[in-house]
């Protein structure tokens, strides 16, 4: 079964279209790094699959359904640029909130826990605002993971972490493969990503330019995507 | 890395029950957040109550008011007043959640829109709630009106009101957060729609203010805001899916 599929998918913003008639198949326990230039449709599409904005045109079915449909969403984990997390609440209030919107029926015992996984149990108490970018970091990874999702949508997740929390999401990204979820992680770090990918899809200018399987090659040569497919579209 | 936290497809979580049981969990778990957040920095109720009060004073100093000048402007005093001290409320809702992109995180959550923009509206509400028992205590004590006198009935009306300054603003709060003049936008959006409530409001608050009992047409002024509240809660309920996702 595909945890992913898209048909036709359009989206506009004013005139100019975004996303330009993307069909796309990911199956159940795939990684998936989707891979393009700034401006070439990450963010947008990452954002449709979200349920954070509707496609123009087209059908969009996450996890088997609308990603408008709340059943769906508390099967998702997203982590978009920004954190995510209210400055005036503690690291412990951020999580326990989600967790009860997430419909956790163990909220606070498993806020804690996660504050503890990512080692940030000495400072739940603390509000976001005093804590350093690391530590936002690995709180806004927590976040993103605490209600164990099926499909994590990953928006340039790597970028600007510190080694710590680094460490802690690649970690959790190895389980979360390991228990054959979701993933789908938009990035400029070819060799990272494709090193942890099973399929590659590569956006330029809004149209799928390439999908597929990982293969050697691009292990070998990270730019050959690029090269080969990058222009073509 | 340390305590494992025990995840995956043998052991899932549990999840509460969907339904009414977890829209009222949903909605209150945003309320709390709103009103922990505002009272930890205070910045929109700092701002509305001191902008009450300023206003109560000036206008008494300036114009010496007798009784009889109180009891006809009373209602409509006290309403201007609500009006554009909750507009500094409601522009702090859903900005609220801009820093950080929260209102994503909100969004992607599976709160139902409705529960979130009820989450929302009811925090408000407890704000707007606070700010307008505070300025009552002063007119009170600067127009030497018995506002406490009939202080059930008037709590009742002043709730019925701010209910639909509440339901009214944050729906157009979450329509104008992202523009660069949301200040702006939201009072000219909302008091134009407000008009018939704050009639309404006015008629019913001003001989209450006084301690003074309600004239008989009254009820038809109620009834109105009851309906108002009604429609408008009913209203917003069914766009806030719109006005949050587009």
């Amino acid at each position: 079964m595909n945890a992913i599929e898209l048909e036709d998918v359009w989206k506009f913003y004013g005139d100019f279209p975004a996303l330009r008639k993307l069909d796309l198949a990911v199956p159940e326990g795939a990684c998936l790094a989707l891979l393009g230039r700034n401006g070439a449709g990450k963010t947008t599409l990452l954002r449709v699959l979200a349920g954070l904005m509707r496609a123009g045109r087209g059908s969009v079915r996450v996890l088997g359904a609308d990603p408008r449909n709340p059943e769906v969403r508390a099967r998702l984990g997203v982590l978009g640029h920004g954190v995510a997390l209210y400055d005036d609440l503690s690291a412990f209030e951020n999580l326990a909130l989600f967790a009860r919107l997430y419909g956790l029926e163990d909220a606070s015992r498993r806020a804690r826990q996660w504050l503890e996984k990512v080692g940030l149990g000495a400072s739940a108490g603390s509000l976001v605002r005093e804590f350093s970018r690391g530590m936002r970091q690995r709180l806004a990874i927590a976040r993103a993971f605490l209600h164990d999702p099926e499909l994590l949508l990953l928006d340039e997740p790597f970028t600007a972490l510190d080694d710590r929390a680094a460490d802690t999401l690649q970690e959790l990204l190895r389980e979360a493969l390991a228990r054959r979820r979701t993933i789908v992680l938009s990035t400029h770090h070819l060799k990272e990503a494709l090193e942890r990918a099973t399929h590659a899809a590569l956006l330029v200018h809004g149209r799928l330019a390439f999908f597929g399987e990982r293969s050697r090659r691009m292990l070998e040569d990270p730019g050959w995507l690029y090269r080969e497919f990058g222009e073509a579209a | 890395m340390t305590a494992p936290v025990q995840t995956g497809t043998g052991t899932r979580l549990r999840r509460a029950a969907a339904g009414p049981a977890s829209f009222l969990r949903a909605t209150l778990a945003i309320a709390a957040k709103d009103l922990r957040s505002e009272f930890r920095t205070k910045e929109a109720l700092n701002a509305s109550l001191a902008f009450s009060v300023v206003i109560l004073l000036l206008f008494s100093f300036a114009f010496d008011p007798t009784v009889e000048q109180t009891r006809a402007l009373a209602g409509g005093l006290l309403w201007l007043v609500f009006a554009f001290a909750g507009a500094l409320i409601l522009n702090r809702s859903f900005a609220r959640e801009l820093p950080n992109d929260c209102l994503d995180a909100l969004v992607a959550s599976p709160v139902p829109a409705p529960a979130l923009y009820l989450g929302k509206t009811l925090g408000n509400w407890v704000l707007l709630m606070l700010v307008e028992l505070a300025s009552l205590a002063v007119f009170g004590i600067f127009y030497n009106a018995a506002w406490t006198r009939r202080l059930g009935a008037l709590v009742g009306v002043v709730a019925l009101g701010t209910w639909a300054l509440s339901v009214v603003g944050t729906l157009f709060s979450a329509l104008t957060v992202n523009l660069r003049l949301r200040e702006l936008m939201l009072p000219l959006l909302v008091y134009p729609v407000l008009i018939p409530v704050l009639l309404g409001a006015i008629q019913l608050s001003g001989p209450l203010a006084m301690g003074e009992p309600l004239a008989e047409e009254a009820g038809a002024w109620l009834r109105l805001l009851v309906g108002f509240d009604v429609i408008f809660t009913a209203l917003a309920l069914a766009l806030s899916e719109s006005a949050l996702v587009g």
